[in-house]
């Protein structure tokens, strides 16, 4: 191999045009993937970074288009390519994989078709041979029977199948440059594990660099060997990943480290510290350093005086910083900690499940009707108690019935069997219209998704000031404004925001109000379902921070649903984890983080990605998908993709669904091993001692 | 006196001009659309200002080009629009005459337009229409007729003489026609010529316009209040509800419009009462709608929901009694001096709210289907909100933009549709200057005299144009954000 | 599938039953009969003579009685009339009450007898049937593959000059109802007014000899007015898919354009444009009625105009369940070519 760069970028500016303005997407970035090297390239929503890729590929559509700079690949500027050249270095030499696998494929097109394509434009090759080439590639990305998958339509294929067929695609030419956005954001945390395990020995195996794409630090920590961060359009900070993650040397890079939960944050000794403020708007960002506003190391004057350029770091290989003081700040200074608060004790038990079930019926075929009847069972026996002031963590992939648990909570749907109480009051067989109003405004809920919790054509006061209606608050509507006011207080947003509309506000401030919205009615249970999955890192922090001191001052019960389990370690009591339907681990938060696991949680917590370099973790892959609900496996719901399954004697875990069993003082778990196996099990994350 | 010609004196030597200029555009036009197809997507350049700019061979040069003949052809135009206006009678010929007659439109056309841009950054989705060309050429298409039917029938402006006097001799005689002297009229000829009863064609044309312009929206109103009010529960709850309600919709969409049309709107039809029976079920839906939102609003607060429901409603009932109730059919129960006034075609007004109501229920159906699972609609049901508040308040707000754009659409397509019922003579009396009649009158001697049917065509034809372009300027702007 | 076919079916018929009860009720109003009784018989007969009139004729029965007696599943009437003649639902002219059949009506292929062509029905709407089927064939023959050009044109390279022509001009045609368009031809072509006389100004003549001559009008008239909704749609389709994710996969893939747009996305983009087009089918039906009428074109949109101006029932009642035929079989028709076109559907 020669030391010639494969991918050079050099001072890339890129912007975008509307008929109004310009706007840089990109400015001043440079970068270099050697061979066999992979880059990773981090940051938030919005900073850049896929902008980046498709400057790359130079497909930035019709209003973009680089301003300056060069992007050398293998020492030709792609900028001054013909179409023609560049047609031929797409798909052959430069690959791409996508966020979004099912969008990607054709749905029109067979799957073999869509693979064959690529070695039969670029080299010319026969249809035979493109077949066996395909059919090599399939099996490389581990896909079980890959002559059936070559003639199957994308939708026939779960998600991470899709995904790996993508993967495929990308190899077929074996390129010497692979260019990774987001490849797993939408697949589930078990089957983004295995992904992201093919991806990193495909690349071994192929010898194809990589420029890989993520807002995940522990996913990039996993994956490669460099990082580049970004921030409001500019890299701040790239480095080899020990110099980044041990030695940051950017204030932005500090902060995002200390507001993501680590293992080893606590809520009430060492809570996350969120970054202040809001990420600035393309066409808004401050002179000088784009972080300034929001840095606490900012010096007016100096840090706001002019462009700033990208300084070496002395003594680190290739290590550099964007920050005009990185050198002046004492960088390992502890963290100062606010106020540590004391845990609150839980009360009484508020909320209790007594084996509780929901079962669906539907049709066997959606589309054609009739046929026969299918039962989903969406809940399993659900049994757990909840107490005031106590967060309970529901953790789960999809399909796992935690969403359906929220609705049967809430009333929207109605409990198959089973009781729920609310303070001894059976509440599960009565739906929303059928409860009083206390009852409805005692249990809330907080959703996922910021861009569809708030109707978009009312004001944010109105909003509220409809659930105080509802709820029976206030006994006109300048006393429901006063207490709107008060909500809006409670959720740190400034009181002008009651008279804006949803669109004008950003996602952690729509989350905010949703959060009002919730406590309106001054609930005592809060439904939060996934609340900052979709918010980006540095906001997280500051939501997740305002949820609990809600609660603390409330004494509410909070519910929270959620499939990240360093946030659920961080701030839950309890942990309930589901698997299709099923609760096959239950209890405190020391509990199921630390052996004796279920099966499913060792592997969930392995697949995590956590991005911290001395953490070791052992290494758990799951084989194939998570099972339909339509149609689960017979006896344990986990036996298909268990490791463990051959410990247990006589296939008993085929047979029979196992019993609940108590481990320790609020412990259960719902698995065939032995005492003697489960007391075997290594804990999965080791800190090594530092 | 002389008949006017076309154009009259001043056309004579601006008619070549303007012909050439034309006939470059069209030149142009296709040249570039042929080059358009073959060449490789225009290269755009960045200049430092922050704007694009395509530059691009003889592309670039023909749009160039396109662009001043465009201006040079826009500006000839406006020569025979305005120099009427200090020339003497009969300069410009009929072309400038027309323009004259139309002057308060222009007027009212301009002073919108103006308004309209100044503040167009306050004005919302309005406002947003005149940053597209095609949304501004429909809406003065549209506001063109709203504006003469106003000025028609209001003011009595525009049209030269009354739409149904009949003048000896001029019997589908061509435009331009000098009338008898002593004939009564603004002016001394018949713009666009006389008719096969020997009346003025302009003044029938701009008199059908009237009609036009009060009925289709009036009628697409109704048919949306009736879509919406079915609509949304059937979207909503789905089941039994939507199955009946849906397969009702389609079998009113399987009948072939005209044969319904004939079907329904005939003398005998209308002596069975059969319309008057479905004015009181269709007509009925209004009330329903405005009673269930405000209801749903305002029922937490019992005094301020009556301070509100009882005026709304009471009006809204007195006008629903009054449309229902006509002297002489199966409905008249009301005193004289109670009945606001009546309609004399209301079974063409039924039939065309019924036609359309179908279409609009599975619109609003289908975007009910998709905004119920909506989040905030899942934080309306948990906090204990009734069906009806989260399907008028939560969803329907929401769906608003594809509904607006349905409705100007619709506009267009009533508009038609009272066409046809005017071609096939169904339902209107023969006098009555609507296009679709005047064009039925039209086209029977249509191989012999073409000029009677062909104004009410044209402006049938620009009307329905404009609220096309209209619906699509809409849509472009609303997808914009 | 079989099954969905099954119940297709199952909610055509019912569709059926409905569409025809509704035309039956309609055309056996009162006032109708009163009318159709002065037309056939008097038009100066006094009340008492129509209430005869309609008794002898077997019209004075209860209407589900009547229905029934058309759709041929309640034995026809044979009435002893007040004027001393015994007249049987069943006794074709001349054919003597004893000999006819007790049951005629649809399913017996007894489509009635039309009071206005004064012949049976079934003799007279093939002939009409062929002449519109010619016609119609002619447009779809014309309209849907330039339809389709027009839209994929427009919409492979959205918002582009060749996109915002094509699509004006889609715009003005939807705009342009046939009666409007029909009348502009008219006096384009067929007449000296403009100068350009080139075509026949009407059909007739069209039925025995089509020529470029005569049918050109009728056929741009219908298939223009279609063809624009039907552009529109494919263009918004094709627009729609040319954004698509799996479309930037192949770009990148390195696939040329030319290839991208036929191989990935027309199959794509013409989904929705199919179901397009066979909804279209009923609606181009007013539009013939309309040609026909204008271009005195004796198909069967003319019929249908002659038959309800003159309350010929049976012959009404004919046209309406071949028009409700057409309409449930287009319906069912797009619904399996939409489950064929699409796999996402066909395997799930």
């Amino acid at each position: 191999m020669t030391d010639q760069p494969i991918l050079e970028i050099d001072k890339l500016s890129i912007s975008f045009f509307t008929r109004l303005r310009e706007i840089p997407a990109v400015m001043d970035f440079s970068a270099t993937v050697m061979p066999g090297e992979a880059l990773g390239l981090v940051g938030e929503s919005g900073c850049g970074k896929s902008t980046v890729a498709l400057g790359v590929m130079q497909d930035l559509g019709v209003n973009g288009r680089i301003v300056g700079g060069s992007i050398k690949f293998k020492g030709e500027d792609l900028c001054e390519m013909s179409p023609e050249r560049l047609r031929d270095i797409r798909g052959s030499e430069i690959a791409m994989i996508y966020q979004e696998p099912m969008a990607s494929l054709n749905p029109a097109m067979k799957i073999g078709k869509q693979l064959m394509e690529v070695p039969m434009i670029h080299e010319g090759v026969s249809e035979k041979e493109a077949y066996a080439r395909a059919l090599e590639v399939v099996t490389d990305v581990k896909l079980p029977d890959p002559e059936r998958m070559l003639k199957s339509y994308p939708h026939q294929l779960s998600g991470g199948q899709q995904q790996r067929i993508v993967i495929a695609m990308a190899l077929m030419s074996k390129p010497s440059l692979l260019i990774l956005d987001e490849p797993t954001t939408a697949l589930d945390v078990t089957v983004e594990a295995a992904v992201v395990e093919l991806v990193k020995d495909l690349g071994k195996k192929y010898g194809t660099s990589m420029l890989f794409i993520s807002h995940n630090l522990g996913l990039v920590l996993e994956t490669c060997d460099r990082i580049c961060v970004m921030y409001s359009g500019e890299a701040v900070e790239r480095g080899s990943i020990a110099d980044v993650f041990d030695e940051m040397q950017h204030p932005y890079t500090q902060a995002l480290f200390r507001s993501i939960p680590l293992p080893g944050a606590d809520k009430n000794a060492r809570p996350l510290v969120a970054i202040p403020g809001n990420f600035p708007l393309p066409h808004e960002r401050p002179d000088g350093c784009n972080f300034g506003p929001r840095c606490d190391y900012f010096e007016a004057g100096r840090c706001d005086a002019g462009f700033i350029p990208m300084e070496p770091v002395p003594g680190n290989d290739r290590h550099q910083s964007r920050c005009l003081k990185f050198q002046e700040i004492d960088w390992n200074a502890p963290i100062q900690v606010s106020d540590t608060k004391e845990k609150p004790e839980p009360g009484p038990v508020v909320l209790k499940m007594d084996n509780l079930k929901k079962y669906y019926e539907v049709a066997a075929n959606a589309l054609f009707g009739g046929g026969d009847k299918k039962v989903v069972k969406a809940n399993e026996t659900l049994s757990f108690e909840a107490r005031e002031s106590e967060t309970l963590a529901i953790v789960g992939e999809s399909g796992c019935g935690k969403s359906t648990f929220a609705k049967v909570l809430m009333g929207l749907e109605t409990a198959t069997d089973g009781a729920i109480l609310l303070d001894n009051q059976s509440i599960g067989s009565t739906a929303i219209e059928d409860r009083d109003t206390k009852t409805v405004a005692d249990i809330q809920m907080v959703f996922q998704n910021p861009f569809d919790t708030l109707n978009p054509s009312m004001t944010v006061g109105r909003q509220i000031m409809r659930a105080l209606e509802i709820f029976g608050v206030g006994a006109n509507d300048a006393e429901r404004r006063a207490r709107m006011l008060e909500l809006l207080d409670l959720v740190k947003l400034p009181r002008a925001f009651a008279d804006r509309m949803p669109r004008q506000l950003s996602g952690g401030q729509k989350q905010r109000v949703g959060i009002a919205r919730a406590f309106a009615g001054d609930a005592r249970i809060v439904v939060a379902d996934e609340p900052v999955s979709a918010l980006d890192v540095s906001v997280q922090a500051a939501v997740t921070d305002l949820l609990m001191e809600i609660q603390r001052e409330h004494k509410t019960t909070l519910l929270f649903i959620s499939h990240d389990l360093s946030i659920v370690r961080y701030l839950s009591d309890r942990v309930m984890v589901m698997y299709l339907g099923h609760v096959v681990e239950l209890g405190s938060t020391d509990q199921v983080f630390s052996p004796p696991y279920h099966p499913y949680t060792e592997a969930l917590l392995s697949a995590v990605p956590i991005a911290d370099t001395s953490v070791k973790k052992k290494h758990i892959v799951l084989e194939g998908d998570i099972p339909s609900a339509m149609n689960p496996p017979s006896g344990c719901p986990f036996q298909t993709r268990c490791g463990w399954k051959s410990k247990v004697a006589g296939g008993l875990c085929e047979k029979e669904v196992p019993p609940v069993r108590m481990l320790a003082e609020g412990h259960q778990i719902k698995c065939h091993l032995s005492d003697a196996e489960l007391a075997e099990m290594e804990p999965v994350i080791q800190i090594a001692a530092e | 006196m002389e008949p006017l010609t076309w154009t009259g004196a001043v056309g004579a030597f601006l008619n070549p001009v303007l012909g050439i200029a034309v006939t470059l555009l069209v030149v142009a036009l296709i040249a570039q659309l042929v080059l358009g197809l073959f060449a490789s997507p225009t290269t755009l350049q960045a200049n430092p200002d922050g704007t694009l700019a395509a530059s691009g061979g003889i592309l670039g040069k023909i749009e160039t080009a396109m662009k001043y003949l465009f201006l040079a052809v826009i500006a000839l135009i406006l020569v025979y629009l305005i120099a009427p206006l200090v020339l003497p009678y009969g300069m410009v010929g009929i072309i400038g005459e027309m323009s004259q007659r139309f002057l308060p439109v222009w007027i009212a056309l301009i002073v919108t337009f103006t308004i309209s841009i100044i503040y167009k950054r306050r004005l919302g989705l309005y406002g947003k229409l005149f940053d597209s060309t095609v949304g501004m050429i429909g809406f003065g298409l549209v506001m063109f007729w709203v504006f003469t039917a106003l000025f028609v029938s209001v003011f009595d402006l525009i049209a030269t003489h009354d739409y149904l006097t009949q003048v000896s001799g001029l019997k589908n005689k061509a435009p331009g026609v000098a009338v008898p002297d002593g004939t009564a009229g603004d002016i001394p000829h018949y713009l666009l010529g006389g008719d096969n009863l020997a009346r003025d064609i302009f003044s029938r044309m701009v008199s059908g316009s009237t009609f036009v312009i009060a009925i289709a929206p009036l009628a697409t109103i109704f048919a949306f209040m009736v879509g919406i009010t079915l609509g949304l529960p059937a979207g909503y709850y789905g089941g039994l509800l939507d199955t009946i309600l849906s397969f009702v919709a389609n079998l009113i969409l399987a009948f072939p419009v005209i044969l319904l049309f004939y079907l329904l709107v005939t003398p005998e039809i209308v002596q069975t009462g059969i319309p008057s029976y479905m004015a009181a079920f269709l007509f009925v839906f209004p009330l329903i709608f405005f009673g269930v939102l405000l209801n749903s609003r305002y029922y937490t607060q019992p005094q301020k929901r009556t301070a509100i429901l009882v005026p709304v409603l009471g009006i809204l009932g007195w006008l629903y009694l009054s449309v229902i109730n006509q002297k002489g059919t199966v409905i008249d129960f009301l005193p004289a001096w109670f009945d606001l006034f009546d309609i004399t075609i209301l079974v063409v007004f039924v039939s065309v709210v019924f036609v359309n109501a179908p279409t609009v229920f599975r619109i609003v159906r289908g975007l009910t289907l998709d905004l119920r699972t909506r989040d905030y609609v899942a934080a309306a049901q948990t906090r204990g909100e009734g069906a009806w508040y989260i399907m008028l308040w939560e969803i329907l707000p929401n769906a608003r933009g594809p509904l607006i754009v349905d409705f100007c659409l619709r506009i267009g397509y009533t508009t038609i549709l009272l066409g046809t019922l005017g071609f096939f003579g169904l339902g209107l009396s023969s006098e009555s200057p609507d296009w679709g009649s005047t064009i039925n009158e039209g086209r029977k001697l249509l191989l012999i005299f073409a000029h009677p049917a062909l104004p009410p065509a044209v402006a049938l034809l620009s009307l329905v144009l404009g609220l096309n372009l209209l619906a699509d300027g809409l849509r472009e702007e609303s997808l914009k954000d | 599938m079989g099954l969905f076919i099954l119940r297709r079916f199952g909610v055509m018929i019912l569709t059926a039953f409905c569409l025809t009860f509704i035309v039956f009720w309609l055309t056996n109003l009162g006032p109708n009969l009163e009318k159709l009784a002065k037309t056939q018989g008097n038009a100066r007969m006094s009340d008492d003579a129509v209430v005869s009139w309609l008794a002898n004729r077997g019209y004075s029965q209860p209407l589900p009685i009547k229905y029934g007696q058309w759709l041929g599943v309640l034995p026809g009437y044979v009435i002893d009339g007040t004027d001393g003649e015994v007249r049987a639902r069943c006794a074709g002219p001349g054919e003597a009450v004893e000999e006819a059949s007790t049951f005629c009506g649809i399913l017996q292929g007894d489509w009635g007898f039309s009071t206005v062509a004064k012949d049976n029905v079934s003799a007279v709407l093939p002939g009409r049937l062929a002449n519109t089927g010619k016609l119609m064939g002619w447009v779809m023959l014309v309209m849907v593959p330039g339809a389709l050009i027009v839209g994929v044109l427009a919409g492979m390279r959205e918002g582009s000059r060749t996109d915002r022509t094509l699509s004006t001009a889609s715009i003005v045609t939807t705009a342009t109802p046939e009666y409007v368009s029909g009348v502009l031809f008219i006096s384009l072509f067929a007449t000296g007014t403009f100068g350009m006389q080139w075509f026949k100004g009407t059909a007739s003549s069209a039925v025995e000899n089509a020529t470029f001559e005569n049918f050109f009008l009728p056929v741009m008239t219908i298939a223009l007015y279609g063809m624009g909704y039907i552009a529109r749609m494919t263009r918004a389709s094709m627009a729609e898919v040319m954004t698509a994710q799996y479309i930037r996969t192949a770009r990148l893939k390195g696939v040329s354009f030319p290839k991208i747009v036929l191989k990935h996305a027309l199959r794509n983009a013409l989904i929705a444009p199919f179901t397009v087009i066979m909804l279209q089918i009923p609606w181009l039906l007013s539009g013939v009625v309309i040609v026909e009428t204008l271009f005195t074109y004796q198909g069967f949109g003319w019929e249908l105009v002659r038959a309800a101006s003159n309350n010929d029932i049976e012959m009404l009642l004919g046209v309406s369940v071949i028009s409700v035929f057409v309409v449930l079989m287009t319906q069912l028709i797009s619904d399996i070519g939409y489950v064929y076109l699409n796999p996402r559907i066909r395997i799930s």
